[in-house]
């Protein structure tokens, strides 16, 4: 009998990425993740309303460096983290394709098209301010000039459904939010958040600042209406609320937000026929922008 | 649990008056105490600080944190515009929403004094001044006397003095329990009251546990009102560890002499769990009878916001944000 040397697999241990580190979830739970056909993946950390506060202080400490950085270093930094996906393209094709029931085939074309999405973003970053601001003409000796600026803090909740959803739609809402210098707190798909978890160990090693993307898994009910009531959240992207009841809600969410006057990015009428592969315009990129118009006088 | 007591020389005696009767009984005394039990200690404030305050229980903690509050401002940039509106704050910490309560005082230096005692007439909220050349204390005792007597001739209800920390470590201990005596006779007001006396340790230049333990009774055998851990201008500040080794001690001071004496945590409490950390450790080692700003105060400035806050969450059930509390 010959002897066969089995090797037991190790079992990655999928943790919440918060202000640059890696933390369980406050609570201490998990829940089961599993792929489109009910099989067991992964235990991800059961993310509650005290670690959606975290995120927020963390993401909130994170505001002035990186809207302070120059629109040209926040362009490399997203650029960095293309590269850094692109490197691990096989796992994300396993993740994706468990996530959403695809084959492997069409699974890689998904995370490739992730990468070039965040290309994309990057060399957004320093031309965005020339087609959301400018010069404006006025009568008199001065010059005018609108600025776009970041509107602070985004809770996002990431895309549940459409096509190429877990991972090229999470970075089509997460990518044009910090591409103009917001930083986000991000509410995971909750049925598919491997791929968003694997995201943040991507995004660790890209020179992003900690705290500037924050990635949560959990029930979106618990996490999305907390997000939507926080002071301190700025704006809300709701691209995966729940429809069409529910705490999740997604006019729930937005009565909620309209307490704080946060700006709100409705989701789609159907998420699930929504194509994240499309070319994404920018939409997205001009919702969480705040313009400043200066006037300074001319001189002679 | 007052082994302290028994085994305190003075207590036998009813008093301990005749411990600071020369540079050798009192050196005696101080290195009579027993030692402290490092790891003991440690460990106790760690269980201590693992307490889950929820709910109304927390409602209470949060104001009466407020309330323990000596909202400081200690800077050299200090103006009398900033200690005015720090006074505000202190009068109202949430303008907002009336029912928060006062904090206990407004802590400054001496030539502020008569700016916040304007601002607060008739309030009830307390000034307090550090004095004694703080927070060295690396001055003669002439100038640390009249650095107080000014501070309290301008009206300070309290005064925050810094002990003289090289004295104490080359173990001159009679000179800094005559320095205590000394600042606390030069609290006297001409109608025979007197302002509260705090003496600080700046804790985190005492090196060991022992030293702190050996202070907390040096001070208080000189006639301290409060004892207070740090000035806030060194790395180390108040830590649980030393508050709560100076909690034992002014219990086992009431146990041998029968005055109470109260305990000023300084510096490094940011957040409302911290102080609630600290008010679990009080009420487990003294109790009720120093749960009042009358004996237990927090040295603290931004940790009133994050109490605000969460005060807020508790009310409303929406997490509060920086841009709903003031900026200090």
């Amino acid at each position: 009998m010959s002897e066969t040397a089995t090797r037991i697999d190790i079992f990655k241990t999928y943790k919440l990425y918060v202000g640059g580190k890696f933390p369980r979830s406050e609570s201490g739970r998990v829940y089961e993740v599993t792929d489109t056909k009910g099989q067991w993946l992964a235990n991800a950390p059961l993310g509650t309303r005290k670690d959606a506060r975290d995120a927020v202080v963390a993401a909130r400490a994170a505001v002035k460096g990186w809207s302070g950085t120059t629109a040209y270093n926040r362009g490399q930094v997203l650029y960095r983290v293309a590269e850094m996906l692109q490197g691990r393209r096989e796992q994300f094709a396993a993740e994706v394709a468990a996530a959403e029931g695809v084959g492997a085939k069409r699974a890689a074309a998904l995370v490739d098209a992730a990468v070039d999405r965040w290309v994309w973003y990057a060399g957004w970053t320093d031309k965005v301010a020339q087609v959301a601001g400018g010069a404006n003409p006025v009568a008199g000796p001065f010059f005018n000039l609108s600025v776009p600026e970041p509107t602070g803090v985004v809770g996002v909740l990431a895309p549940r459904a459409g096509q190429g959803f877990s991972l090229l739609g999470l970075v089509s809402v997460v990518a044009p939010a910090i591409a103009t210098g917001n930083t986000v707190v991000v509410a995971a798909a909750e049925r598919a958040p491997l791929p968003a978890l694997s995201l943040g160990e991507v995004l660790a090693t890209s020179d992003l600042p900690g705290g500037v993307v924050n990635l949560l898994s959990g029930r979106t009910a618990d996490i999305a209406p907390t997000l939507a009531s926080h002071q301190d959240v700025n704006a809300l992207d709701l691209a995966g609320a729940i429809d069409p009841e529910g705490p999740g809600a997604a006019a729930a969410l937005e009565a909620a937000a309209a307490d704080t006057l946060k700006r709100v990015v409705r989701p789609a009428a159907d998420p699930s026929a929504e194509d994240w592969t499309a070319a994404p315009g920018t939409g997205r990129l001009l919702s969480f922008l705040e313009t400043k118009t200066v006037w300074h006088p001319m001189g002679i | 649990m007052s082994t302290l007591a028994a085994n305190a020389p003075g207590a036998a005696g009813g008093g301990l008056s005749d411990v600071a009767a020369s540079e050798a009984t009192l050196r005696r005394f101080l290195h009579g105490l027993p030692g402290v039990d490092q790891v003991g200690l440690e460990s106790r404030a760690a269980t201590l600080g693992t307490r889950s305050i929820k709910t109304t229980a927390k409602a209470f903690a949060i104001d009466l944190a407020i309330s323990m509050i000596d909202l400081t401002t200690l800077e050299g940039a200090d103006t009398a515009g900033k200690v005015r509106s720090l006074c505000a704050k202190g009068l109202h910490p949430d303008p907002t929403d009336r029912s928060v309560p006062q904090v206990a005082a407004i802590c400054v230096y001496p030539d502020m004094v008569a700016t916040a005692k304007e601002a607060l007439r008739g309030s009830g909220v307390q000034v307090a001044s550090v004095a004694t050349a703080f927070p060295s204390g690396r001055a003669g005792l002439p100038v640390k006397l009249a650095d107080t007597a000014e501070a309290v001739a301008a009206g300070a209800d309290e005064i925050d003095m810094v002990i003289d920390r090289g004295a104490f470590l080359s173990g001159r201990y009679l000179e800094v329990f005559e320095t205590i005596k000394a600042v606390k006779a030069a609290c006297e007001r001409p109608d025979g009251t007197s302002a509260h006396l705090k003496v600080i340790f700046e804790t985190g230049e005492l090196q060991t546990y022992d030293n702190v333990r050996r202070a907390s009774w040096l001070a208080m055998i000189a006639g301290a009102d409060f004892i207070k851990t740090s000035t806030g201008k060194v790395a180390v500040n108040a830590t649980q560890p030393v508050t709560l080794l100076m909690l034992e001690a002014v219990r086992d001071f009431r146990a041998a002499t029968g005055v109470q004496v109260g305990v000023k945590p300084a510096g490094g409490i940011r957040t409302t769990k911290d102080a609630m950390k600290y008010l679990v450790m009080v009420n487990e080692t003294l109790g009720d009878d120093w749960l009042s700003p009358h004996w237990f105060r927090f040295g603290a400035s931004s940790l009133l916001n994050d109490l605000l806050m969460q005060r807020q969450k508790l009310s409303t059930g929406r997490y509060s944000g920086p841009d709903y509390v003031t900026v200090d």
